[in-house]
């Protein structure tokens, strides 16, 4: 070193231009290893879930969004506790079915309530948005129709995940003709018209169904229903097998997969520990956009009347319902629709928001 | 010992790596390695230059086969590696049958788990050779389980902090995620990595090309520590000369697939034979303003080439001054020059 | 009065600031400097020491999130950080113009070399197309690509590196700016190719007479070709000088550093001595001299203070703390 230090000529500044006064010894001493390092400070040490979350966060409308949807549940839950009427049946009175309760208002009661509770001087709970044309409280279907809504859109969005994942993780990862094979199955199923096949497949199986679910729990969501998810579960993963295969392609190419096959990392567990965690908010995000799609279908074909068995119901078959009072009742169309448009809002808005916030390729 | 010291540790013949090309409606092959044999030895650094496209990092590949090789012969410690079978002469002509075709031996393809763990790699891309989602402490540990090298958590989080420590980085970083680091820091957990398994050879690909200078002579001094602490051989393919002379023992210097000149460094610095070698030896910006000024720089005309359209013959010859007829003829064989050095050029 | 002619650009105490959600990132921390006509400035510097930002700055083509908070850059006497965009879209390209790193970003994919050139020239001159089109072939055959005719139909992916590059530097010259800034223009090439790059660029600024500011991390690149050349660190000058000054005469302890640590002919069997730690952490940096927590020498008041630059030979300057501290110890012997 010393013999570098020779090669460069010294030079030093002229005294002219500085006041050496100012200075004293000690500012030239040494400074210590320490007093060095804590100049150089590494950041707080934050994994890639929390600076997503941190960036989550900081997206106000996203939190929002959680939060009117997370209330949302709560309320679905909660309400059918607290709240004494049926969803099925016509309101009773003292354990007689109640004929005036017909068409109620929001907040009225019927004329055999009003007498009730003038009998007994007992407060009933108030038909918060009236009744419907069969006499049963209004409120309690709302909530039940989104009950029914949102399970179905989080259900088939589930069955789109699982087979989405495993069809594209596979078509990636081995590519050649493993993947031509099963790109050409996704182009064949992505031409077909869905709603079509959709409409066609729901009417056909649910007369196939219908006979075999009978006395078991699924009779009560009904052939429909089951028609509708596996409908969903044939039609709607191809989105999601090709967009983790396009991710899967991409991520083979970086060097830690080459470099964890240069240690002899096994195959399976190149795809479980580098290739799935990577993609994995991908697969996430994509699941929270799938689930709106899935519950603006399911109310479609509701309004269509291709949905839910009768009595149960959902926000769209409940909407099909009240355009026969349309004129008289408007509300019982609104309050319906309002509830999917914040539902698919709120969770179109969280969507964004996660990939926003965990989708590195924008970061 | 010294009987020992002349076997070589690497062996690499005839090897060649072609690569399928799609043209409108035909394959037409991309040689990307023909034709390569160079031998490494235990401890000693063979340094690998070219410029971009010349498959140095396929060799790099090829050797810990990464890539299926198109033909050749690898050899690790006496242990055929793989063998396509193809035989050659003394000279290195292939020996051909009645029928003109290549004379065919066995073919050899051992299962290469064992020697993942002889046989290491360091990338160039600090960035993308570590995977985001893991901590520090994953990624150095993966080696680990895969070769199962120790028999409780303890002892797997006790190695991991030694192997940290050997490349200057301590326990504070083991729990840190990947782009937390530098980039100096990063290729110092690729280091890490590469060492868990103990190995007696590790290919560096461009493995300093993505620091900064400083940086860079950091990880350079640590590379050649380990080597005297450790007896690691190592291949180290880049593409800047002056890094390559300062690291390595020999270096062979590569032009489109092809072995143009492989000497011992100072040699090859300093009396280089092929005209290829002379201009990439005079093209490096010197960073000496003095030298600078008078030093006359032979400017190579033209581009390289597209390994898919190889000239004949010579595959510099589109751009050599000393071109002849007979450049584009034939191709000039690897001969040796004295002390080691072999060059392949008709002229020179 | 002559001397104010010759001078084109005055980058003054220039501040950029990044904004980003983990805090404000300070890239350029108070960089002056001064551009004369025809001459050729070299700003080296390791990544993250400001010196693309400065050069972005003075183009005004930084990312949304970044903004010069403090400083002018006046060009001809004008600080462009108060122009519009209207006047700006002018100043960029025709008056200052600027080549990246990688030329096959800087090329859109979709569009004919011929056709981008041509566009080029439409937008700053009130050429018609023709006129347009010959002064392209002009333009090419300048930068030394051989059957320009052709190569006008050809896509940016049909030609190589350095074609590209050729092509980029056509691009940015065709309206003939009084300033070129080139950004690591040679660092995505081959050092065959890098060399002719270098030698074209030369050749250009002796023909069309514009100054050249070549920001680069390659020493090399810079030792030969540059009349003054500014050594930057954590977004603040180390040093300036000629080329001689800077490579035979550092007066700062990173430049000296910096130069122990490159490989070369001459150091081949020795140890190369590298500068420890790790680079700057721009969100969190050091109160006193950026480079403090890496020196080896480092002293009590270089942790505190920044040093001011001090004058250290004809046109060379250095801020550094051991100069002051050299002065004072000999003064003190004196005394």
């Amino acid at each position: 070193m010393t013999e570098t230090e020779n090669i460069y000529k010294k030079r030093q500044i002229l005294s002219a231009q500085i006041d050496l006064s100012k200075f004293n010894k000690k500012n030239f001493d040494k400074a210590t290893d320490e007093e060095k390092k804590q100049q150089e400070v590494m950041g707080e040490s934050s994994s890639f879930l929390k600076d997503g979350l941190r960036r989550l966060r900081k997206n106000h409308m996203a939190m929002a969004s959680i939060i009117i949807l997370i209330a949302l549940i709560v309320a679905i839950i909660v309400i059918p506790m607290i709240v004494p009427y049926s969803y099925s049946d016509m309101i009773t009175v003292n354990g007689h079915r109640d004929g005036t309760a017909v068409n109620l208002p929001p907040m009225y009661y019927s004329q055999r309530e009003l007498q009730y509770m003038q009998e007994t001087g007992e407060k009933l709970f108030p038909h918060i948005l009236g009744t419907d044309s069969l006499g049963r409280d209004y409120f309690i279907r709302v909530v039940y129709g989104t009950r029914v809504s949102l399970s179905v859109g989080v259900v088939s969005a589930v069955m789109v995940l699982i087979i989405g994942v495993i069809y594209g993780t596979i078509s990636g990862y081995f590519g050649g003709k493993v993947d031509l094979i099963m790109m050409r199955i996704v182009d064949i199923i992505y031409s077909l018209p869905d709603m079509l096949i959709i409409i066609l497949l729901s009417v056909v199986l649910n007369a196939r169904l219908t006979p075999l679910i009978k006395g078991t729990v699924l009779a009560k969501l009904g052939g429909n229903m089951l028609a509708m998810f596996i409908v969903f579960a044939l039609l709607y993963w191809v989105g999601m097998a090709r967009l983790v295969r396009g991710q899967i392609l991409s991520i083979k190419n970086n060097e830690y997969i080459l470099a964890a096959k240069a240690i002899g990392t096994p195959n399976g567990q190149i795809m479980r520990k580098h290739i799935v965690p990577n993609v994995l908010s991908i697969i996430i995000i994509t699941t929270a956009l799938q689930v709106p799609s899935a519950i603006f279908t399911e109310s479609y074909l509701s309004f269509l009347g291709l949905g839910v068995n009768l009595p149960m119901t959902s926000l769209g078959s409940l909407a099909n319902d009240a355009r026969a009072t349309i004129t008289s009742a408007p509300y019982r169309l609104l309050v319906p629709a309002l509830v999917i448009v914040v539902i698919v809002l709120a969770l179109n808005l969280i969507g964004d928001g996660l990939r926003d916030a965990f989708d590195s390729k924008l970061n | 010992m010294s009987e020992n010291e002349k076997k070589p540790l690497l062996k690499v013949e005839h090897l060649k790596q072609y690569f399928p090309v799609s043209q409108g409606f035909h394959k037409i092959p991309l040689k990307a390695v023909d034709d390569i044999s160079f031998e490494i030895m235990p401890g000693e650094t063979l340094g690998l230059v070219g410029e971009s496209g010349c498959g140095k990092t396929t060799v790099g590949r090829t050797i810990l086969r990464l890539y299926e090789p198109t033909a050749g012969r690898i050899a690790f410690e006496d242990q055929v590696l793989f063998d396509s079978g193809e035989l050659y002469d003394e000279e290195g002509n292939q020996i051909l049958d009645e029928k003109g075709r290549p004379k065919k031996g066995r073919r050899v393809e051992v299962n290469m788990l064992p020697y993942r763990k002889k046989m290491q790699m360091v990338f160039q891309d600090p960035y993308s050779s570590l995977d985001p989602r893991m901590t520090v402490e994953e990624i150095v540990g993966e080696p680990l389980d895969t070769h199962h090298l120790y028999k409780n958590k303890k002892e797997r989080r006790e190695k991991v902090l030694s192997l940290l420590e050997t490349v200057g980085l301590n326990a504070e970083h083991a729990m840190r995620y990947a782009h937390e680091f530098s980039g100096g820091q990063r290729q110092r957990i690729g280091i890490a990595r590469a060492l868990a398994v103990n190995p007696s050879f590790i290919v560096c690909d461009e493995a300093v090309s993505a620091l900064d200078v400083s940086i860079q002579a950091q990880v350079l001094n640590m590379f050649e520590d380990l080597q005297d602490k450790l007896g690691i051989a190592y291949l180290f393919i880049a593409h800047d000369l002056l890094v390559v002379q300062h690291i390595s023992d020999r270096i062979a210097v590569m032009y489109l697939g092809h072995m143009m000149e492989i000497a011992d460094a100072d040699e090859l610095m300093n009396h280089p034979i092929h005209p290829y070698t002379l201009s990439l030896l005079s093209a490096i910006p010197i960073p000496d303003p003095e030298t600078a000024r008078h030093s006359h720089r032979i400017i190579l005309e033209g581009d390289v080439p597209s390994p898919l359209h190889m000239p004949t013959g010579c595959p510099f010859r589109t751009r050599c001054k000393y071109a002849t007829e007979k450049c584009a003829m034939e191709r000039p064989p690897l001969t040796d020059r004295g002390n080691g050095h072999k060059c392949a050029c008709w002229n020179r | 009065m002559s001397e104010e002619n010759n001078l084109l650009l005055e980058v003054d105490n220039l501040h950029t600031s990044f904004f980003t959600d983990a805090g404000e990132v300070k890239a350029v921390n108070g960089v002056t400097f001064n551009l004369e006509k025809g001459k050729t400035l070299g700003i080296v510097g390791e990544s993250g020491s400001g010196k693309s930002v400065t050069a972005y700055s003075i183009m005004q083509i930084l990312a949304e999130t970044g903004r010069v908070v403090e400083g002018e850059i006046r060009y001809k006497g004008e600080d462009i950080t108060k122009w519009d965009e209207k006047k700006l879209s002018k100043y960029r390209g025709e008056k200052v113009s600027i080549i990246f790193q990688d030329p096959m970003t800087s090329l859109n994919p979709v569009f004919t070399i011929g056709y981008q050139l041509k566009e080029a020239i439409l937008l700053h001159t009130n050429k018609n197309k023709d006129e347009a089109w010959k002064r392209a072939v002009e333009m090419l055959t300048l930068v030394g690509v051989n059957e320009p005719e052709s190569r006008m139909k050809q896509y940016p992916f049909e030609l190589s590196g350095g074609m590209r590059q050729r092509v980029m530097i056509a691009m940015a010259l065709c309206c003939e700016p009084d300033i070129l800034i080139a950004d690591e223009p040679t660092t995505a090439l081959d050092v065959t190719i890098q060399a002719q790059i270098l030698e074209l660029m030369q050749d250009l600024q002796k023909k069309l007479g514009m100054a050249i500011i070549m920001v680069t991390h390659d020493l090399g690149v810079i030792a030969s070709m540059c009349d003054e050349i500014i050594v930057m660190y954590g977004g603040r000058v180390c040093e300036r000088g000629t080329a001689d000054d800077i490579f035979y005469h550092p007066a700062h302890e990173y430049t000296k550093g910096l130069l122990r640590s490159i490989p070369t002919t001459e150091n081949m069997n020795e140890r190369l001595v590298p500068i420890g730690g790790t680079p700057i952490n721009l969100l969190n940096m050091p109160k006193g001299c950026a480079f403090c927590p890496r020196c080896e020498n480092a002293m009590k008041i270089c942790l505190e203070e920044v040093p001011e630059e001090y004058q250290v030979g004809e046109h060379h300057r250095a801020s550094c703390w051991m100069n002051v501290m050299d002065l004072y110890e000999s003064e003190e012997a004196k005394a």
